[in-house]
């Protein structure tokens, strides 16, 4: 039975083999099996796409297309306890922009161990949140008179969030340099070592010491532990993955981010490949409508074809295009024109608009096939 | 090329060319001798004629003047004409304009700004001088001899008194300035390095293509612009800096656009590559004028209003603004006046030659009309939405087509259209006369065009059209004769293209058969109304009427409604039965029963006279009677709107009843099966047919929506009304919970948030209830329970709307939200957070609502206006920039998906090659294959 199995194994892929097998009744004779397989590839076959089928145009209907049923403005409010992403089409247009900093960047972290189960998870969610020196500080005080700050830590959240005071001591020292820094249990003050310092600048210090990073994941602002199933998930808000993949108690295999560029710097273009069409695919899903993915599949990788992210904007992949006349008929016609026209750019019409510009048939679809056949050259007289 | 055609060639050509004035547009051309050799004797005269006019359009750099020697033209090429394409353009160099080609292909120099003398003829050396081309009739062009419409136009030229910058080009000018040296123009970067990097550019250029080059570029001359000392000539160099629009200036003094030409003029060739350009078709100093190009009056038209004054055109306004100033600089130049005077002149034609080109730079004030209104110059016209672009190359329009009003008619076939006969009169379909069908079609040409079948006109072979009236008839029914072509009236099964904007999708322009129909507007099956996104509440379509083989062939082929059964967004059917259909259906099969006599009856009402399938019985059920519709060997298992099993055996329905889930469009599972068993005429035809039944049983039993449908009876009233008062006390509970500080937020939730939520909870859960009451007391078979059901029209959720509650009005996802008040509406206290005061609509709608309830109402159903209204142009903007960066990608002959540089975008489309609208909901169906081979 196996031998048949890799017969076909050419003509039908793993996982229509899987579902194959799995439907089969067990006892099922060799002669029947074969029927099926010999069915399923000619299914295969006929459901195949043309040559010359303009499948870039079929994928931008079937995405441009449901657009205008989506919401706009709509936050998404399934469940009490969740955050706030945007969905709809904002999202769709903020994905395939490939904008650079998008509205809500999120996190999903699932853990490691014990903390998945529960224990331990809130602990663990302050862990990951970004916490700043202002967050500690029970009182900050300038004292003019003697150039000095003196700042007040907050004992219990220190031991909350088990940091330490010396720890804090030295990160403070790192960052504002030229200060002498004392400390006595809680209550830290700082004095400028040149003598001459401003009122000015003692603002300034402090200001900058208000927002020093002390501990957690850069860029994450707020965190929401949330069970999932029967497994806790820490969702939120803001989004660094590279520093979260450090900590130990991530599971890096399955913690996600919606920010597309980021998971591009992280793992690479295959990646955020595959995460612009997840996360699209999430959108139009959410929304109860009903796209094949192998459009979206398309949409993302010519994003991606460049080895960068590009939006599908005119800056992005319609930029991309070697046709001058392509280009000039989507934005900005004349910045191409001229461009062009300084290195002397040639523009071979092999893409549609020029063609249907010149009124020539276009290179796809029943335009694509020609005919070759001997002809007389006519004298000239 | 045809000759309509030529026109539309030429002039975009020349347009682009003066756009920019120097950036020129070269054709190259190859021939294509495949069709030449289709028909000698027409291609023959047509060939010279063609060629000059190409020519025309063609390559400033280098090329010859276009043949002199032209044959006059012949008689003017028809649409309908069958003229071989014998030249194909393979490729379009674009470039600038030396002031050399300006001069070589201008046809006359202009030298004053009058227009036409006391005749009203145009002046020599003037803007609309006749060898510019002609716009009058009667005039012929002093160029190429040929009158008003068969002149393409030829360009003239202006020498400039001062040399003037490109507008266009400030900013190059302004790079390149700071890149050179200022005495001697070289680079400023050592000689050795020069060869380097000019190396590593064309690496760059030849391996990551222009984009990077361009980057690559721009760094080096950032590297160069730094530089303040020439490794040339160990000169200083000055800042430099552009005052806005077009003033040099270094070290604080102006540079003149003589000395700027002069530097640019000195710069080697072999150093204009690191500056990115390519000498042979762009040397710098081309971008400070010193000629302009005129563009031919055919391009600049004016017209003659009704009092009988001219109104010229922008473009000839401001050009005449050009050659007035540039007389005038000219005469002062020679008369030795104060430099003053000459400066400001010089500004003052800068001024007028950069908006020429551009009338909307920033810091200049726009040319105005004397009305006040901004010109239009060459800029504006090529740009946006109605420019040249857009407008007139990328959008087409075509000939032989309607539109009107639409109405149903689901007694039409599913791929008919209804076409109303005065429609039907004017479109027509060329036929090509033979010997044998020439008696068919000369009855036609005898009954004219006033009579229907008839025929409009006949075209000769050589493509000229010739009218068919009362009195040419006897005269062109002795001229027919095998070759000619007759177009005649619109008939029965005739093929169209039928379309309804917004096109959004491939089945938004199908192809159907033409029935020609009294009436006036265009009659479409009901079905169809999925796909073309239409109801009949006032929508018009466009019909258009293929008029060559080719074209007939590749609408029935491909565009065919049969064709387009399956959406390719997500490989379910598209068309499917809709509202009355499927509610008919649903009764019929669920609960109906007729005689044998009705039974028969109706089924000869909706064509079906084959009765042999019906049981021999006297009382024939609703599930007999479908069972007729279908095919004997066919078998389904699948699932009502409700999960009942629906069971079909040997094309018998034998269990459960059918509806949405199983005709309908989307999941239409039973047409889905059909289809894939049958194939798509035979899905049309069974389709068809369920269709006009469910309507008939409809018309036959009747069915309407009775206000009383919404009655319910007394205690389910009550029970609605504790509902709802327990929800009311709820919301109070825990609104004073939250004054207590009793309420637990949640977590990341501020306490008032977390009061929000819960309020929201509260009142959703008693409107659900309300409904799930509405469910269970109301009559199950009421009209309106029908239609909900059977997934026809509206659902359970309006029918408790109307009859119990409509529920919270949420406005971006939270209750209606305090005023500047603090209070929504003066009828609350201020911080009234309980139910009603925060939109919440406890009455449904057959009881009517409070102001205040109304006055909800109408916040949310306006906010959902403004919705829609603000995403439909967003939406349209995301499809137009995909339709744009995907439309190149297709699938090759090995199934890699490419683009039209042949660069592989995918391995196999969608990973496994298959085209979703052949699948079934993006799949292949393994179990179905299973099931139907071991028989289960």
């Amino acid at each position: 039975m196996e031998e048949l199995f890799k017969q076909y194994q050419e003509d039908i892929s793993p996982l229509l083999m899987e579902e194959i097998k799995s439907l089969i009744p067990p006892k099922t004779g060799k002669t029947k099996v074969k029927a099926i397989l010999e069915q399923v590839k000619k299914e295969i076959a006929l459901s195949s796409v043309d040559p010359g089928e303009c499948v870039g145009m079929v994928s931008a209907e079937s995405l441009g297309e449901p657009g205008t049923q989506m919401t706009l403005n709509t936050f998404h409010f399934a469940g009490v306890a969740e955050m706030n992403v945007t969905v709809g089409l904002p999202r769709i247009i903020e994905i395939l922009d490939g904008r650079k900093t998008i509205s809500t960047p999120t996190m999903e972290i699932y853990l490691k161990g014990a903390a998945a189960k529960g224990t331990g998870i809130k602990k663990i969610a302050a862990r990951i949140k970004e916490t700043r020196l202002v967050e500690l500080i029970a009182s900050i005080e300038t004292n003019i008179a003697e150039g000095l700050i003196e700042i007040e830590l907050n004992q219990e959240t220190i031991k909350d969030m088990e940091l330490t005071v010396p720890g804090i001591a030295k990160l403070m020292e790192k960052a504002v340099k030229g200060w002498t820094l004392k400390y006595d249990k809680n209550i830290f003050t700082l004095k400028a070592k040149a003598k001459e310092d401003t009122i000015n600048a003692l603002y300034k210090t402090k200001e900058k010491l208000k927002k020093l990073f002390i501990s957690g994941v850069k860029g994450v602002t707020q965190v929401l532990p949330v069970k999932h199933g029967d497994e806790y998930v820490i969702v939120t808000f803001g989004s660094n993955l590279k520093d979260l993949l450090k900590l130990d108690f991530v599971d890096g295999q399955r913690s996600m981010t919606n920010d597309i560029h980021e998971i591009a710097a992280v793992f690479g273009i295959e990646a955020a490949r595959q995460a612009i069409i997840n996360e699209v695919f999430k959108v139009i899903e959410n929304q109860g409508l009903n796209v094949d993915i192998r459009h979206i599949m398309l949409v993302s990788e010519t994003m991606c074809i460049s080895g960068m992210i590009k939006g599908i904007t005119r800056y992005g992949v319609v930029n991309l295009k070697s046709s001058v006349l392509a280009r000039a008929s989507f934005e900005t016609p004349l910045r191409h024109i001229i461009n062009a026209a300084m290195i002397g750019e040639q523009d071979h019409l092999t893409s549609v608009v020029e063609n249907v510009m010149i009124n020539q048939p276009v290179p796809v679809g029943t335009g694509l096939p020609g005919l070759v056949t001997e002809v007389k050259m006519k004298k000239k007289d | 090329m045809k000759k309509e055609e030529q026109p539309t060639d030429a002039e975009t050509a020349e347009k682009v060319e003066t756009a920019d004035e120097n950036p020129a547009v070269a054709v190259e051309e190859t021939e294509v001798p495949a069709a030449e050799a289709a028909d000698p004797g027409t291609s023959g005269t047509a060939d010279p004629k063609d060629t000059s006019s190409d020519t025309a359009t063609a390559a400033p750099a280098g090329e010859e003047e276009p043949a002199k020697d032209k044959t006059p033209p012949e008689e003017p090429w028809d649409v309908m004409s069958e003229a071989p394409i014998y030249r194909k353009i393979s490729s379009i160099t674009f470039g600038m304009f030396s002031p050399k080609i300006i001069k070589k292909m201008a046809k006359a120099k202009v030298v004053t700004p009058e227009l036409y003398d006391k005749e009203g003829y145009p002046v020599d050396g003037g803007l609309m001088d006749t060898r510019l081309g002609v716009i009058d009739p009667g005039l012929k062009c002093r160029t190429d001899g040929l009158k008003l419409k068969d002149c393409l136009g030829h360009f003239g030229y202006i020498e400039l008194a001062r040399p003037v910058i490109h507008i266009k080009f400030v900013s190059k000018i302004l790079n390149i300035l700071r890149s050179i040296d200022r005495e001697n123009s070289r680079l400023l970067l050592p000689e050795n390095k020069i060869k380097v990097y000019r190396a590593k550019l064309r690496k760059i250029e030849a391996e990551q293509g222009e984009e990077e080059a361009r980057i690559y570029i721009k760094k080096l001359i950032a590297t160069m612009k730094a530089t303040t000392k020439s490794p040339h000539s160990n000169a200083k160099q000055y800042p430099i800096t552009l005052e806005k629009p077009s003033t040099f200036m270094e070290n604080d003094k102006r540079l003149t656009p003589i000395e700027i030409r002069t530097r640019l003029e000195k710069i080697p060739d072999d150093d204009l590559e690191l500056l990115g350009l390519n000498p042979e078709v762009a040397r710098p100093e081309w971008m400070v004028l010193t000629v302009l190009s005129i563009p031919p009056v055919t391009m600049r038209p004016s017209i003659t209003l009704e009092s009988g004054e001219r109104s010229e055109d922008d473009l000839t306004h401001k050009l005449g603004d050009i050659v007035r100033i540039n007389q005038r600089l000219f005469e002062n130049i020679n008369a030795g006046a104060p430099e003053i005077i000459i400066e400001d002149l010089w500004d003052l034609l800068q001024y007028h030659v950069t908006t020429f080109f551009d009338n909307d730079v920033a810091q200049l004030p726009p040319a105005r009309h004397r009305s006040g209104q901004p010109l239009k110059t060459i800029t504006e016209r090529i740009k946006s939405k109605e420019g040249r672009i857009r407008y007139n190359l990328a959008g087409k329009r075509t000939n032989f087509s309607a539109r009107t009003v639409i109405s149903p008619d689901p007694m039409i076939a599913i791929d008919e259209v209804g076409v109303p006969r005065v429609v039907a009169m004017k479109l027509s379909v060329p036929e090509t006369l033979t010997e044998w069908n020439m008696a068919y079609l000369k009855k036609f040409v005898e009954r004219g065009p006033g009579v229907y079948p008839g025929a409009n006109y006949i075209v000769r072979p050589d493509g000229k059209k010739k009218k068919i009236t009362e009195e040419s008839k006897e005269q062109v029914l002795e001229e027919l004769q095998p070759g000619y072509h007759v177009e005649r009236h619109l008939m029965d099964g005739d093929i169209a293209v039928f379309n309804r904007q917004p096109s959004l999708h491939r089945m938004s322009m199908m192809c159907h058969r033409i029935r020609v129909l009294p009436g006036r507007t265009f009659r479409l099956n009901p079905a169809v109304c999925a796909p073309y996104n239409a109801d009949f509440d006032g929508d018009e379509m466009n019909l258009h009427i293929p008029q060559t083989e080719e074209a007939r062939a590749e609408a029935e082929l491909l565009m065919e409604v049969e064709t387009q059964l399956i959406s390719p967004r997500y490989g379910l059917s598209i068309i499917g039965c809709v509202q009355d259909a499927i509610s008919g259906n649903y009764m019929l099969t669920k609960e109906l029963s007729f005689d044998r006599q009705q039974a028969a009856g109706l089924l000869f009402s909706i064509g079906v006279s084959d009765f042999s399938k019906l049981p021999k019985k006297d009382i024939i059920t609703g599930k007999e009677l479908f069972s007729v519709l279908l095919p004997s060997d066919f078998s389904f298992n699948g699932q009502s709107n409700d999960g009942e099993p629906v069971k079909i055996k040997n094309g018998k329905v034998i269990k459960g009843h059918l509806d949405k889930a199983t005709l309908g469009e989307g999941q239409g599972l039973l047409l889905r099966t059909i289809h894939k068993k049958y194939g798509a005429a035979m899905t049309i035809k069974i389709l068809g047919n369920i269709f006009k039944l469910g309507t008939r049983v409809l018309q036959l039993h009747g069915f309407t929506t009775p206000i009383s449908d919404t009655d319910l009876p007394a205690h389910a009233k009550a029970k609605i009304k504790d509902v709802i008062n327990r929800a009311d006390v709820m919301v109070a509970q825990l609104i004073e919970d939250y004054h207590a500080g009793k309420l637990d937020a949640f977590p990341s939730r501020s306490l008032m948030e977390t009061l929000e939520l819960r309020i929201l909870d509260t009142l959703n859960q008693a409107r659900n209830e309300t409904g799930q009451l509405v469910a269970t007391y109301s009559d199950q078979n009421s009209h309106t329970m029908i239609m909900a059901s059977s997934g026809a029209r509206g659902n359970l959720l309006n029918l408790a709307q109307m009859a119990a509650c409509v529920g919270q009005q949420a406005m971006r996802g939270k209750r209606i939200d305090n005023g500047y008040n603090d209070t929504t509406l003066s009828a609350f206290k201020k911080h009234d957070r309980s139910s009603e005061a925060r939109g919440f609509i406890k009455a449904g709608f057959k009881n009517g609502l409070s102001p205040s309830e109304f006055f909800f109402m109408g916040m949310t159903g306006r906010d959902s206006l403004m919705d829609t209204a603000l995403r439909t142009p967003k939406s349209g903007y995301l499809y137009r920039r995909l339709a744009n960066a995907m439309q190149d990608l297709k699938v090759d002959y090995d199934h890699t998906v490419r683009d039209a540089t042949n660069k592989m975008i995918q391995f196999k489309y969608g990973e496994d090659g298959i085209d979703v609208s052949r699948s079934e909901g993006g799949k292949i169906n393994v179990k179905r294959i299973v099931e139907n081979v071991l028989g289960i």
